[in-house]
Protein backbone atom coordinates (compact mmCIF):
# COMPACT_ATOMS: atom_id res chain seq x y z
CA UNK A 1 0.00 0.00 0.00
CA UNK A 2 1.36 3.23 -0.96
CA UNK A 3 1.47 6.60 1.20
CA UNK A 4 -1.60 9.17 0.70
CA UNK A 5 0.98 11.56 -1.13
CA UNK A 6 1.60 8.67 -3.82
CA UNK A 7 -1.95 8.30 -4.44
CA UNK A 8 -2.95 11.70 -4.75
CA UNK A 9 -0.20 12.19 -7.27
CA UNK A 10 -1.67 9.36 -9.37
CA UNK A 11 -4.86 11.25 -9.21
CA UNK A 12 -6.44 12.30 -12.79
CA UNK A 13 -6.59 16.16 -12.84
CA UNK A 14 -9.89 18.03 -14.06
CA UNK A 15 -9.32 19.55 -17.23
CA UNK A 16 -7.92 23.25 -16.34
CA UNK A 17 -9.68 26.05 -18.03
CA UNK A 18 -6.46 27.09 -19.67
CA UNK A 19 -6.45 23.90 -22.22
CA UNK A 20 -9.96 24.04 -22.54
CA UNK A 21 -11.58 25.36 -25.66
CA UNK A 22 -13.69 28.46 -25.20
CA UNK A 23 -17.23 27.20 -25.84
CA UNK A 24 -20.40 30.01 -26.41
CA UNK A 25 -22.14 28.10 -23.70
CA UNK A 26 -19.34 28.16 -21.54
CA UNK A 27 -18.36 32.11 -22.11
CA UNK A 28 -22.16 33.07 -21.70
CA UNK A 29 -21.99 31.27 -18.73
CA UNK A 30 -19.56 33.41 -17.13
CA UNK A 31 -20.47 36.59 -18.64
CA UNK A 32 -23.82 36.48 -16.85
CA UNK A 33 -21.95 35.78 -13.70
CA UNK A 34 -19.83 38.87 -14.69
CA UNK A 35 -22.61 40.73 -15.35
CA UNK A 36 -24.39 39.90 -12.47
CA UNK A 37 -21.31 41.37 -9.76
CA UNK A 38 -21.15 44.37 -12.13
CA UNK A 39 -24.95 44.79 -11.05
CA UNK A 40 -24.70 44.16 -7.95
CA UNK A 41 -21.81 46.91 -7.75
CA UNK A 42 -24.01 49.46 -9.91
CA UNK A 43 -26.33 48.84 -6.84
CA UNK A 44 -24.45 51.94 -5.43
CA UNK A 45 -24.42 54.13 -8.10
CA UNK A 46 -28.67 53.62 -7.99
CA UNK A 47 -28.28 54.72 -3.87
CA UNK A 48 -26.03 56.99 -4.60
CA UNK A 49 -28.74 58.89 -7.14
CA UNK A 50 -31.88 57.77 -4.36
CA UNK A 51 -30.05 58.80 -1.20
CA UNK A 52 -29.01 62.16 -3.08
CA UNK A 53 -32.53 63.52 -4.08
CA UNK A 54 -33.48 62.59 -0.34
CA UNK A 55 -30.59 64.80 0.97
CA UNK A 56 -30.80 68.00 -1.07
CA UNK A 57 -31.07 69.15 -4.61
CA UNK A 58 -26.76 70.30 -4.37
CA UNK A 59 -26.38 66.60 -3.64
CA UNK A 60 -28.84 65.59 -6.97
CA UNK A 61 -27.00 67.64 -9.27
CA UNK A 62 -23.66 66.20 -7.98
CA UNK A 63 -25.05 63.09 -8.62
CA UNK A 64 -26.31 63.89 -12.12
CA UNK A 65 -23.38 65.87 -13.15
CA UNK A 66 -21.03 63.06 -12.43
CA UNK A 67 -23.69 60.90 -14.89
CA UNK A 68 -23.01 63.41 -17.31
CA UNK A 69 -19.29 63.06 -17.31
CA UNK A 70 -17.95 60.30 -19.69
CA UNK A 71 -16.73 58.35 -17.24
CA UNK A 72 -20.60 57.94 -16.13
CA UNK A 73 -21.62 57.91 -19.07
CA UNK A 74 -19.55 54.97 -20.08
CA UNK A 75 -20.43 53.48 -16.48
CA UNK A 76 -24.14 54.12 -17.49
CA UNK A 77 -23.84 52.19 -20.92
CA UNK A 78 -22.49 49.24 -19.65
CA UNK A 79 -24.47 48.91 -17.23
CA UNK A 80 -27.23 48.78 -19.41
CA UNK A 81 -25.90 46.02 -21.70
CA UNK A 82 -24.98 44.16 -18.51
CA UNK A 83 -28.21 44.49 -17.46
CA UNK A 84 -29.84 43.63 -20.52
CA UNK A 85 -27.72 40.78 -20.58
CA UNK A 86 -28.54 39.24 -17.43
CA UNK A 87 -32.25 39.99 -17.67
CA UNK A 88 -32.13 38.32 -21.73
CA UNK A 89 -29.69 35.35 -20.36
CA UNK A 90 -31.77 35.44 -16.84
CA UNK A 91 -34.84 34.26 -19.55
CA UNK A 92 -33.07 31.80 -20.97
CA UNK A 93 -32.20 30.62 -17.83
CA UNK A 94 -35.75 30.18 -16.53
CA UNK A 95 -36.43 28.86 -19.30
CA UNK A 96 -33.57 25.83 -18.85
CA UNK A 97 -35.53 25.21 -14.67
CA UNK A 98 -39.03 24.62 -16.33
CA UNK A 99 -37.19 22.05 -18.32
CA UNK A 100 -36.99 23.15 -22.10
CA UNK A 101 -33.84 24.41 -24.40
CA UNK A 102 -31.73 21.92 -22.60
CA UNK A 103 -30.76 20.40 -25.79
CA UNK A 104 -27.03 21.30 -26.89
CA UNK A 105 -28.74 23.07 -30.27
CA UNK A 106 -31.44 24.48 -28.64
CA UNK A 107 -29.07 25.86 -25.72
CA UNK A 108 -26.61 27.32 -28.76
CA UNK A 109 -30.03 29.19 -30.47
CA UNK A 110 -31.27 30.09 -27.44
CA UNK A 111 -27.56 31.92 -26.82
CA UNK A 112 -27.56 33.72 -30.07
CA UNK A 113 -30.97 34.70 -28.87
CA UNK A 114 -29.94 36.31 -25.91
CA UNK A 115 -27.02 38.16 -27.73
CA UNK A 116 -29.58 39.29 -30.32
CA UNK A 117 -32.18 40.29 -27.45
CA UNK A 118 -29.24 42.37 -25.67
CA UNK A 119 -28.40 44.24 -28.68
CA UNK A 120 -32.11 45.26 -29.25
CA UNK A 121 -32.78 46.36 -26.17
CA UNK A 122 -29.79 48.58 -25.28
CA UNK A 123 -30.18 50.33 -28.81
CA UNK A 124 -34.11 50.52 -28.11
CA UNK A 125 -33.31 52.02 -25.12
CA UNK A 126 -30.20 54.98 -25.87
CA UNK A 127 -31.66 55.61 -28.87
CA UNK A 128 -35.32 56.54 -26.81
CA UNK A 129 -33.21 58.41 -24.58
CA UNK A 130 -30.84 60.49 -26.97
CA UNK A 131 -33.78 61.01 -29.45
CA UNK A 132 -36.13 62.55 -26.33
CA UNK B 1 -26.91 -8.22 2.00
CA UNK B 2 -27.98 -5.22 1.16
CA UNK B 3 -27.54 -1.98 3.13
CA UNK B 4 -30.10 0.36 4.26
CA UNK B 5 -28.45 3.18 2.45
CA UNK B 6 -28.68 1.46 -0.63
CA UNK B 7 -32.30 1.92 -0.98
CA UNK B 8 -32.53 5.31 0.75
CA UNK B 9 -29.45 6.89 0.15
CA UNK B 10 -27.84 8.06 3.58
CA UNK B 11 -31.04 9.97 4.56
CA UNK B 12 -33.43 9.07 7.23
CA UNK B 13 -36.99 8.63 5.95
CA UNK B 14 -37.97 12.14 7.83
CA UNK B 15 -34.94 13.85 6.21
CA UNK B 16 -36.26 12.67 2.91
CA UNK B 17 -39.62 13.80 3.65
CA UNK B 18 -38.52 17.19 5.34
CA UNK B 19 -36.18 17.70 1.47
CA UNK B 20 -34.02 20.34 3.58
CA UNK B 21 -30.48 19.03 2.85
CA UNK B 22 -27.20 19.26 4.38
CA UNK B 23 -27.87 22.44 5.88
CA UNK B 24 -31.24 22.41 6.48
CA UNK B 25 -32.36 25.08 3.70
CA UNK B 26 -33.22 22.51 1.07
CA UNK B 27 -34.16 24.39 -2.39
CA UNK B 28 -35.19 27.96 -0.32
CA UNK B 29 -32.08 29.82 -1.97
CA UNK B 30 -32.56 28.30 -5.11
CA UNK B 31 -36.30 29.33 -5.07
CA UNK B 32 -35.95 32.83 -3.88
CA UNK B 33 -33.68 33.32 -6.56
CA UNK B 34 -36.31 32.48 -9.15
CA UNK B 35 -38.85 34.04 -7.56
CA UNK B 36 -37.07 37.61 -7.52
CA UNK B 37 -35.40 36.78 -10.85
CA UNK B 38 -39.23 36.52 -12.42
CA UNK B 39 -40.20 40.13 -10.71
CA UNK B 40 -36.76 42.12 -11.67
CA UNK B 41 -38.13 41.25 -15.10
CA UNK B 42 -40.97 43.90 -15.21
CA UNK B 43 -39.71 46.03 -12.46
CA UNK B 44 -36.25 46.40 -14.00
CA UNK B 45 -37.97 47.25 -17.23
CA UNK B 46 -40.58 49.62 -15.46
CA UNK B 47 -37.28 51.82 -14.11
CA UNK B 48 -35.63 51.56 -17.82
CA UNK B 49 -38.31 53.23 -19.27
CA UNK B 50 -38.49 55.56 -16.29
CA UNK B 51 -35.22 56.64 -16.22
CA UNK B 52 -35.32 57.48 -20.56
CA UNK B 53 -38.40 59.52 -19.79
CA UNK B 54 -36.95 61.43 -17.23
CA UNK B 55 -34.07 62.31 -18.92
CA UNK B 56 -33.14 65.69 -18.20
CA UNK B 57 -35.71 66.51 -16.05
CA UNK B 58 -34.87 69.10 -12.93
CA UNK B 59 -34.69 67.97 -9.35
CA UNK B 60 -38.21 69.48 -8.80
CA UNK B 61 -39.54 66.96 -11.80
CA UNK B 62 -37.62 64.04 -10.55
CA UNK B 63 -38.81 64.39 -6.67
CA UNK B 64 -42.67 65.00 -8.09
CA UNK B 65 -42.73 62.48 -10.42
CA UNK B 66 -40.89 59.90 -7.43
CA UNK B 67 -43.86 61.69 -5.07
CA UNK B 68 -46.50 59.54 -6.82
CA UNK B 69 -47.98 56.48 -4.80
CA UNK B 70 -47.15 54.36 -8.17
CA UNK B 71 -44.06 55.82 -9.13
CA UNK B 72 -42.71 54.99 -5.21
CA UNK B 73 -44.30 51.61 -4.94
CA UNK B 74 -42.72 50.18 -7.82
CA UNK B 75 -39.23 51.79 -7.05
CA UNK B 76 -39.20 50.14 -3.14
CA UNK B 77 -40.44 46.62 -4.92
CA UNK B 78 -37.60 47.66 -7.19
CA UNK B 79 -35.10 47.80 -4.64
CA UNK B 80 -36.71 45.24 -2.70
CA UNK B 81 -36.62 42.37 -5.61
CA UNK B 82 -33.23 43.24 -7.06
CA UNK B 83 -30.85 43.91 -4.14
CA UNK B 84 -32.36 40.68 -2.27
CA UNK B 85 -31.39 39.14 -5.79
CA UNK B 86 -27.81 40.19 -5.96
CA UNK B 87 -27.51 39.55 -2.28
CA UNK B 88 -28.41 35.53 -3.20
CA UNK B 89 -26.04 35.98 -6.30
CA UNK B 90 -22.69 37.69 -4.89
CA UNK B 91 -23.40 34.74 -2.39
CA UNK B 92 -23.10 32.00 -4.85
CA UNK B 93 -19.97 33.81 -6.43
CA UNK B 94 -18.33 34.33 -3.30
CA UNK B 95 -19.07 30.35 -2.20
CA UNK B 96 -17.87 29.12 -5.35
CA UNK B 97 -14.66 31.37 -5.87
CA UNK B 98 -13.78 31.86 -2.38
CA UNK B 99 -12.09 28.85 -0.42
CA UNK B 100 -10.24 30.35 2.91
CA UNK B 101 -12.85 29.91 5.24
CA UNK B 102 -12.29 32.60 7.54
CA UNK B 103 -12.52 34.71 4.56
CA UNK B 104 -15.37 33.23 2.90
CA UNK B 105 -17.67 33.89 6.06
CA UNK B 106 -16.01 37.38 6.39
CA UNK B 107 -17.16 38.50 2.50
CA UNK B 108 -20.74 36.55 2.80
CA UNK B 109 -21.68 38.52 5.95
CA UNK B 110 -20.03 41.61 4.87
CA UNK B 111 -22.34 41.05 1.44
CA UNK B 112 -25.44 40.15 3.33
CA UNK B 113 -24.96 43.47 5.89
CA UNK B 114 -24.12 45.67 2.56
CA UNK B 115 -27.41 44.62 0.58
CA UNK B 116 -29.53 45.15 3.54
CA UNK B 117 -27.97 48.59 4.79
CA UNK B 118 -27.77 50.13 1.16
CA UNK B 119 -31.38 48.82 0.62
CA UNK B 120 -32.49 50.39 3.69
CA UNK B 121 -30.93 53.48 2.82
CA UNK B 122 -32.93 53.58 -1.00
CA UNK B 123 -36.02 52.95 0.84
CA UNK B 124 -35.85 55.52 3.20
CA UNK B 125 -34.61 58.09 0.79
CA UNK B 126 -37.87 56.98 -1.80
CA UNK B 127 -39.81 57.44 1.19
CA UNK B 128 -38.98 60.96 2.25
CA UNK B 129 -39.17 62.24 -1.32
CA UNK B 130 -42.58 60.70 -1.64
CA UNK B 131 -44.07 61.27 1.58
Amino acid sequence: MSNSSEIKAKRPLSPHLQVYKPQMTSTLSILHRACGVALALGTLMVAWWLIAAATSEAAYGIAMGFASTPLGGFMIFGWSVALFYHLSNGVRHLFWDMGYLLKIEDAYKAGYLVLLSTAILTCAAWCLALAS
Amino acid sequence: MKLKWENHGIKTHLGRARGLGSAGHGSDHWMKQRVTAIANIPLVLWLVFSIVSLKGASYKEFTSWLSEPLNAILMILFILSTFYHAKLGSQVVTEDYIHNEGLKIFKLIGQKLFFFGLGVACIFSILKIAL
